[in-house]
């Protein structure tokens, strides 16, 4: 029999302070008894412990996503539900979400990134969309370390793993290393869904009287307190914590994806949500409250792959591959052998209720019986925040410029940094291309993915870069926000919206504090100018190892639409004799650059500034070029600057380059100012080009070549495409091939 | 010509098939579920990629237990065109409608790129409209892709041209001989790991596997014809 005996009581747990234990802080313990009236069971008290965690609840960075803006003339849904909605015409909508998997990850690197995955798609399928496309974005400490080199490696597995079987083609993401990932990797999994206006659904329960159902894998004891545990530093003891780390199932999520779809056709149908974070008390508890009813549910109907599992246990288990249903009563029989067909269990567990709790039975007892909007209204906290001292030196620093005089070397070592490096070894790894809608795999500036019997596409990019956020938040943010706005427009689409994930320390820390606040303004501000609102996000906070928080990492997925596949464009460069144009001039600006990273093995100094009035006018002015069919290829100058950014251009081609320019060669080559272009253009159309582009400076021309020449006032630099390209490939399956 | 994609729980290719077909041959298509018993009037039958059955026990080693697979089994001995890829190759493997069996990649790792083809044998009904020797580009997606035979049955195949597609350039996978499809000795039922599927759109990149389907639709017409006329 269930062990519940072994509970401790009401009282104990009050007077043992038992709740601090399960996560519930002092106040936010007295605060329950306030609004039960009464000591919270054991039971209880664990339902209020998960919803009430940072996860679940965002109690401190609520105050902060209230900066976003979520409105706009395409958004159908906003955050809130399991992922947000855009319009993109023609009774066609994107839905989309990023959601992280750090700690899990950071203990058991597989299954954490698998779930991460299958978690994320969930989020997208339960709002009546097929998934169309995974991206990730992963960041790992040094790869001279083994253990950094196991969590690379697996976590990599993990996601080809789920992404694979259950085909859906991981198209695009970011990879990057640096020493502040060490004991904290951040797996940050984006999921992109296409569906008609008419198939949307919401995670609501709406009408009395009608029927709960549990469909998917039955529940065991897996993964219970996970979203605790992700609300908590990462010590030495997490390791303990490793049956707080859930176990994928890709085949299990295909069939559940394939019979919700068709469920989603069904009328019967009121609402769907998944069993994410929190399992069932989080997706019974807000499908009530969202819709201001309640839910009597029967546990001893819950299929459960364990013997004697308690209320506790049932309710907490974080089991993969499960959603909840409610549905019209009286049509369980229909809705049962929708998922017969599919091999899947769908049990009525429970109904709609008028008044508004969430009561579970148990063995004929009421177990926990709890007001359905108290779990979804933790305390919010107010934090403190403090400028660090850091942040005032980093300002006050003089500018950062370094003599080099081996500029090729330099070129060599840069594109051979593990960040800047091809990330083939990880893509090939991914089947990016099932579904047979990928126009760009990956490696371009966005991926497209083709929206299947029209000619429009979708963009789709992740990007952040935390070492301008790192040296100043306001202006990183809005540079993060600004450069996934730039690589969608690159491809030749309009960005719509974004999702975020914001990855930070322990917010206790005024100054990690300060971060979020100000990196959170940056991002809302760019957000404002490119009127690309954020449609659904992910907080994770506590990323810290032994007391090393990471590096600031809000990173943001951004979706951009295609009107006509048409006039897609990638980074390669296409035509021998084409114009090269550079967009935007260089000024020295190297804080937070890969070469200073490279050079001084850390960030020093302020970021680049941004001007976004100049930015947004710029990206209307390449989109436009590229709409009109005046350009070959564009590329956006980011990590690594216009050297970088001109040999992504000619490898994989056959082409190299010829460029002049009167600059300052370190400026010209190494910056990173913000909003610039590399952009080839066919000879007849240079004069359409430069009318429509201010700012175009011509700098050469694309030629059939092995080699990048670049040509200044004191000094020419040759570089050799083969040999560059050849190293630049090998770099991450060359470093995976060490031993210990 | 009207085709059949079997669906098993756990394909993930049976939709582009579907439409390489349906879009780009611009043919009658349509889905079979796995547990339906009986193929007649369909005129070819396509087993698609994915993971049937979550491939937790080996590739292909339970769906071949399908209510389908007899009139698979039997679309194939009445000289239908059956066309297995990827995982419907090693379904094709395990029913044992053609010899060998596939090992994990020599890499051990997942591996998905559009990789070079060489067409070792054009006279067949799935390649009449491929040159002889002729390079082709088309994807590929898999894990366990490293085919295996043992001596005798290489030379059956050898003996037989029944090796029609080989990997030019580097073997991906570690496949003996570098072997990316095999027919059965009366040339009617292929297999093969790359997805033609996949490369029916130059939008996508290659259009170079739509012929083997056009070779299909090609050689269908011909029969028909013949039994018309005869």
């Amino acid at each position: 029999m269930p062990l519940t005996h072994l509970e401790p009581s009401p009282e104990q747990i009050e007077q043992e302070k038992i709740y601090r234990t399960m996560g519930l802080t002092e106040s936010e313990y007295q605060e329950v008894v306030r609004l039960l009236g009464r000591k919270p069971n054991y039971t209880e008290t664990g339902l209020f412990s998960v919803m009430w965690s940072e996860h679940c609840s965002y109690k401190t960075s609520k105050p902060l996503l209230k900066l976003f803006p979520t409105k706009g003339k395409r958004v159908l849904q906003g955050p809130g539900e399991g992922a947000g909605i855009l319009d993109i015409g023609d009774d066609q909508a994107v839905v989309f979400k990023i959601e992280s998997h750090n700690h899990p990850s950071a203990i058991e690197p597989y299954q954490g990134a698998a779930t991460g995955v299958g978690g994320i798609i969930r989020d997208v399928f339960s709002m009546g969309a097929r998934p169309v496309a995974i991206l990730d974005s992963l960041r790992f400490g040094d790869l001279n370390n083994s253990r950094v080199r196991y969590l690379f490696e697996e976590v990599v597995s993990g996601i080809a793993g789920y992404g694979n079987c259950i085909g859906i083609p991981t198209v695009g993401g970011e990879l990057q290393f640096d020493d502040c990932y060490n004991g904290n990797p951040l797996v940050n999994a984006m999921c992109v869904g296409v569906m008609k206006h008419e198939d949307l659904q919401v995670g609501q329960a709406r009408g009395i009287g009608n029927t709960v159902m549990y469909v998917g894998a039955s529940t065991g004891r897996d993964g219970i307190n996970g979203a605790t545990f992700a609300s908590e530093e990462i010590s030495a003891k997490s390791d303990e914590k490793r049956s707080a780390v859930q176990v994928g199932d890709p085949f299990m999520e295909k069939l559940l994806v394939e019979a919700c779809l068709e469920l989603t056709k069904h009328e019967a149908l009121v609402g769907i949500q998944d069993m994410g974070a929190a399992g069932l008390v989080s997706s019974a508890s807000e499908m009530a409250a969202k819709a201001g009813v309640g839910i009597h549910m029967n546990l001893d109907l819950i299929p459960q792959r364990e013997t004697n599992m308690t209320p506790y246990e049932m309710m907490l288990s974080e089991s993969q591959e499960r959603m909840l249903i409610v549905i019209k009563k009286g049509s369980e029989e229909e809705i049962k052998a929708i998922f017969a067909r599919w091999g899947l269990h769908a049990v009525a567990v429970g109904e709609v209720i008028e008044e508004e709790v969430l009561r579970l039975e148990h063995k004929g007892k009421i177990v926990a019986e709890v007001p359905s909007d108290a779990l979804a209204s933790a305390p919010v906290r107010h934090m403190p925040s403090r400028v660090p001292a850091e942040y005032t030196a980093n300002q006050a620093a003089p500018v950062w410029k370094p003599e080099i005089t081996d500029l090729a070397g330099t070129v060599h070592q840069l594109l051979t940094q593990p960040t800047l490096a091809s990330k083939e070894w990880v893509t090939r790894q991914y089947d990016y291309m099932v579904q047979t809608n990928t126009v760009v795999a990956p490696g371009s500036d966005a991926a497209v993915i083709r929206v299947r019997g029209t000619k429009k596409g979708l963009a789709m990019t992740t990007d952040c870069n935390a070492k301008y956020i790192d040296l100043d938040p306001l202006e990183g943010g809005k540079i993060a926000v600004a450069e996934a706005a730039r690589n969608i427009v690159c491809s030749g689409g309009e960005p719509l919206g974004i999702t975020d994930c914001l990855n930070y320390g322990t917010p206790e820390n005024p100054e990690v504090f300060w971060e979020m606040e100000q990196s959170v303004r940056g991002m809302a501000e760019a957000c404002r100018v490119f009127e690309t609102p954020v449609i659904s996000g992910n907080v994770s906070l506590y990323n810290e190892t032994n007391h090393q928080a990471i590096d600031p990492t809000p990173v943001v997925g951004m979706v951009g639409l295609i009107d006509d596949l048409g006039r897609l464009t990638t980074a390669s460069f296409k035509h021998e004799g084409d114009a090269i144009y550079v967009v935007g001039e260089a000024a020295p600006e190297f804080g937070g650059s890969a070469l200073q990273i490279m050079l001084d093995g850390k960030a020093s100094g302020k970021p680049p500034v941004i001007d976004l009035q100049l930015e947004k006018k710029r990206q209307d002015e390449v989109l436009s070029a590229i709409r009109k069919g005046y350009v070959s290829s564009v590329h956006d100058l980011s990590e690594g600057g216009l050297a970088a950014a001109a040999a992504d251009a000619v490898f994989g081609t056959e082409f190299g380059a010829d460029l002049h320019f009167e600059t300052d060669p370190v400026t010209e080559l190494f910056s990173e100012t913000q909003s610039r272009y590399l952009v080839s253009v066919p000879e007849a159309l240079r004069k359409e080009f430069e009318a429509t582009v201010a700012g175009a400076v011509l700098a050469g021309s694309v030629t059939r070549s092995e080699n990048i020449e670049m040509h200044f006032v004191t000094e020419s630099v040759s570089l050799r495409r083969p040999e560059l390209e050849k190293d630049w490939r090998g770099v991450l399956s060359c470093a995976m091939s060490a031993k210990n | 010509m009207k085709t059949a994609v079997i669906v098993f729980p756990g394909a993930n290719c049976d939709q582009d098939m579907y439409y390489a077909i349906k879009d780009g041959l611009g043919e009658d298509v349509e889905y079979v579920w796995h547990a339906e018993t009986s193929l007649d009037g369909f005129d070819a039958v396509m087993i698609p990629g994915g993971f049937s059955y979550g491939d937790y026990l080996r590739s292909g080693a339970i769906a071949r237990f399908a209510g389908i697979m007899p009139a698979v089994i039997k679309a194939a001995q009445e000289g239908k065109p059956v066309l297995g890829v990827c995982n419907g190759f090693q379904i094709l493997l395990e029913a044992g409608l053609l010899p060998g069996a596939m090992l994990k990649n020599s890499h051990l790792k997942f591996i998905c790129e559009t990789v070079r083809l060489k067409v070792e044998n054009n006279e067949t009904l799935f390649t009449s409209l491929y040159k002889k020797d002729e390079i082709i580009r088309i994807p590929i997606a898999h894990g366990e892709g490293n085919y295996y035979c043992d001596d005798a049955t290489l030379k059956t195949l050898k003996d037989n041209h029944r090796i029609v597609f080989t990997y030019h350039g580097e073997n991906p996978n570690g496949s003996r001989e570098a072997i990316a499809g095999i027919m059965n000795r009366a040339g009617n039922v292929l297999g093969m790991m790359p997805h033609p599927e996949r490369a029916a759109d130059a939008l996508l990149g290659s259009d170079d596997g739509l012929r083997l389907f056009q070779s299909i639709l090609n050689h269908w017409r011909e029969s028909a014809h013949a039994a018309y006329t005869s």
